[in-house]
């Protein structure tokens, strides 16, 4: 059975990265480009996992994995941000409005697959 | 006024109090890491910890302590930050410091604080840290853990976790279902398990705790090595914690290099609070208001003793007895006996016998002389200092000791004993003794005293307390301490105290510190004497006899007594206080004593004892030699407190003087 997984970024490029890295893990992987299509996109399927930048437009990361948490089928699924180092306030805020766990920006595509079986429980 | 005398006891007391303040040191520390204050007082409690440790015989705690002493040194002196690694490390140390102290510690553990403490030094000092040590064996790591309630909502799989552990090594899991509600009220969307896993695994314990990395923050867990290395599972994983502690009371050998725990959880923490800290003039204060209490209550019982009211009667002896227990309590808070101070002194002498290649005897005596508690810590570094000298100068090597007939073994005597309003310590040695011709040439090379000028014995000996005041001999060991004779004398004049200095070449040397006790409360004996009431310390007191006729007939002119066989001199306070009165027919003799002399003292009537608040007499007072203090009775008169070691010198002196004599 193939995990689905959807990441959410404004950033195209990064999307891709992570897109390649679980694709070769065995993943299957949706996108969104911002907050708002990645919760409608999250509300409308069926995903195992979600990934998500926390700094997008339209609406933001922490606004988004808040409104997930309300949506009683999304309750549950792990949300896995991305942060960086510098900021360790993030963390902390991220994870009181829902997050599961974070990946640390820059990563290595081992590094993100390995924070994705972990969560997954593989 | 019994207190336990056990010194390891009340070393438990100070350690623990210096571990509570170590804590919040550190704290404040992780908040303001620059505080130099802070600084200070976190590196003097370790290293108080750490030499009093010492003394004590807790070497492994001394031990252990150095290093993080160690590391606070260098932090204080600027070479390396207090990072909050350093800082988090040295509080868990803290945690095996106590149990050092209670002896629960898994010495193990303490070897990886250690060896984190290292590493988080040299990371602090930019250095590379030491290689993790290789090849570790199979360790059993006891994993409770406890997920936040809202954990399973925000995506945390328990289940993820378990198998993450699977895969570090053998593990047993079992689950804590205490904590589940009835189903009625349960919420399925909380999560209700604790897990109990057992893993047995050669990963650090670092990779456990990366399991939890997301929920780290939020939630309860504990890692803890398990004594044995393949010990069972946990019968009930929801034992209490402090069992997990009794666990490890039988720490097993383990090759060291384990990896380093960084939590060593709450079942190390002992309970706080067991003793409180008060300032010394709340105390003062409350002692007062005590003092005045028992005046007040003497004069109700008086009112009351000659009322016919039965109602007023029982309340003045219920209000009686009740301040009589304030009294005692009160008078326990502020003392603490001087065995804290003389249980020091085995290990140091122990140590000083090996450092100087003599052999010595220390005895103590008098450990139970209860101390104000400020007099304790103050006289805590004299004393080290004149036990000190009295080992280096005092004491002869064994071969001079042979040669001049005496035993190998020298004698130093610590003793302790309460005399009115002072208690008096003295320190005294069978060695050498004092010489005198040699303090007096220092002196006059020194300029501290005019050459050949006139002085008596005791005036020359007071001349090793001038600062600055040294003999050639003296420098070697004591140099570097910055604890002189003058800083000695100093502070026992602080604290309105004086020293006398005995010695007898060849013999030996005594010194007495005279403390005064302002503060004391003691029992006492109330004896009349003419008209004046008077209070004679019981402690002092050895037996009360009654002074018949005949024998105050015989003994006029005489100046000792017959007491079942033995002479003892005697005082008649009658006469020695000019009373003008005439005798009671039937007299008594109290007979004191300070330790080897003893005198009666014929008195009047002996009204009873009488506990007493001990007020100094005032400054135009205080040079009256026959008394040490005075105090208020029930009526609002005031009795006298006798200086007994007085009165026993008046009476040793005037009967030497009446044989030399007659």
């Amino acid at each position: 059975m193939t995990a689905t997984i959807l990441t959410v970024d404004d950033s195209a490029s990064l999307r891709v990265a992570i897109k390649i890295a679980l694709t070769t893990a065995g993943y299957a992987v949706d996108e969104a480009g911002d907050g708002a299509e990645g919760l409608q996109k999250a509300t409308g399927g069926s995903f195992d996992l979600i990934i998500t930048d926390l700094n997008m437009p339209v609406m933001d990361g922490l606004t988004m994995i808040e409104s997930m948490r309300k949506v009683p089928k999304l309750a549950g699924v792990p949300i896995i941000f991305l942060t960086t180092e510098s900021d360790a306030g993030m963390k902390q805020r991220a994870k009181s409005a829902g997050a599961t766990g974070w990946v640390t920006k820059p990563f290595q595509p081992d590094s993100l697959v390995k924070i994705v079986k972990k969560v997954l429980g593989k | 006024m019994s207190m336990t005398a056990d010194p390891v006891a009340i070393f438990r007391t100070e350690a623990n109090e210096l571990l509570e303040r170590i804590e919040q040191s550190l704290l404040d520390l992780s908040v303001r890491p620059d505080d130099m204050a802070i600084l200070n007082d976190t590196f003097r409690s370790l290293h108080t910890l750490k030499g009093s440790g010492a003394m004590f015989g807790f070497d492994a705690l001394a031990a252990f302590t150095h290093h993080c002493e160690n590391a606070f040194d260098r932090i204080r002196k600027g070479e390396i930050p207090a990072t909050e690694d350093l800082i988090s490390v040295v509080l868990s140390a803290k945690d095996h410091m106590r149990a050092l102290i209670e002896g629960t510690a898994d010495l193990a553990h303490g070897q990886d604080l250690l060896k984190q403490l290292e590493r988080e030094v040299a990371k602090a000092s930019g250095a590379a840290a030491p290689a993790e040590k290789a090849a570790d064996p199979r360790v059993t790591w006891r994993v409770r853990f406890r997920l936040p309630h809202n954990a399973l909502v925000n995506g945390s799989n328990p289940l993820a976790l378990l198998a993450e552990m699977r895969e570090l090594g053998d593990v047993t899991v079992v689950a804590d279902t205490s904590a589940i509600p009835p189903l009625d009220t349960i919420a399925p969307t909380e999560c209700h398990l604790g897990w109990t896993v057992e893993i047995v695994t050669d990963k650090p314990r670092s990779a456990i705790e990366d399991v939890f990395i997301f929920v780290i923050d939020d939630m309860e867990l504990s890692i803890e090595q398990v004594g044995g290395e393949t010990a069972a599972p946990a019968a009930d994983a929801a034992a209490p914690v402090a069992a997990a502690a009794t666990e490890n009371a039988a720490p097993q050998q383990r090759p060291a290099g384990e990896p380093a725990p960084a939590n060593p959880t709450a079942a190390t923490a002992a309970p706080a609070g067991e003793s409180v800290r008060v300032p010394a003039e709340r105390l003062d204060e409350l002692m007062d208001r005590v003092g005045e209490l028992v005046i007040a209550q003497s004069r109700l019982s008086q009112i009351a003793a000659s009322s016919l009211d039965l109602n007023l009667r029982a309340v003045s002896e219920d209000i009686e007895r009740l301040s009589n227990e304030l009294r005692n309590t009160m008078m326990v808070l502020r003392m603490v006996p001087v065995g804290t101070l003389f249980g020091r002194f085995r290990r140091l002498v122990h140590d000083l016998s090996r450092e100087t290649g003599k052999s010595i005897s220390l005895t103590t005596e008098g450990e139970a002389t209860e101390v104000d508690k400020t007099v304790v810590e103050r006289l805590a570094d004299p004393l080290v200092h004149l036990v000190r000298n009295a080992v280096d100068h005092g004491l002869e090597t064994p071969e001079q000791r042979q040669a001049a007939g005496k035993s190998e073994t020298g004698q130093v005597r610590l003793s302790a004993r309460q005399a009115g309003g002072e208690v008096v310590i003295s320190i005294s040695d069978d060695g050498r003794g004092i010489d005198k011709n040699r303090v007096r040439e220092k002196a006059e090379s020194q300029g501290l005293i005019m050459p050949g000028a006139q002085m008596s014995e005791p005036e020359i000996l007071q001349l090793i307390f001038q600062p600055g005041f040294s003999t050639a001999a003296q420098i070697t060991n004591l140099s570097g301490r910055g604890v002189g004779m003058d800083v000695v004398k100093r502070t026992v004049e602080a604290l309105r105290g004086s020293i006398d200095i005995k010695t007898n070449m060849g013999h030996g040397s005594d010194i007495s510190l005279r403390i005064p006790l302002t503060l004391a409360i003691i029992d006492g004996l109330l004896v009349r004497v003419g008209n004046g009431r008077y209070v004679i310390p019981l402690s002092a007191v050895e037996e009360c006899l009654e002074l018949s006729v005949e024998e105050d007939l015989r003994s006029r002119g005489r100046s000792f007594l017959s007491v079942r066989d033995a002479l003892v001199p005697f005082l008649r306070l009658r006469e020695v206080f000019a009373t003008g009165t005439e005798p009671d027919r039937y007299q008594k003799v109290v007979v004191v004593s300070t330790g080897s002399e003893r005198v009666g003292l014929v008195v009047d009537q002996i009204i009873g004892d009488h506990q007493t608040v001990i007020k100094a007499m005032s400054k135009l007072h205080e040079d009256i030699a026959m008394f040490s203090g005075a105090t208020i009775l029930g009526d609002g008169s005031v009795a006298l407190i006798l200086d007994v070691p007085h009165l026993v010198a008046v009476g040793q002196s005037q009967e030497a003087q009446l044989r030399a004599a007659g």
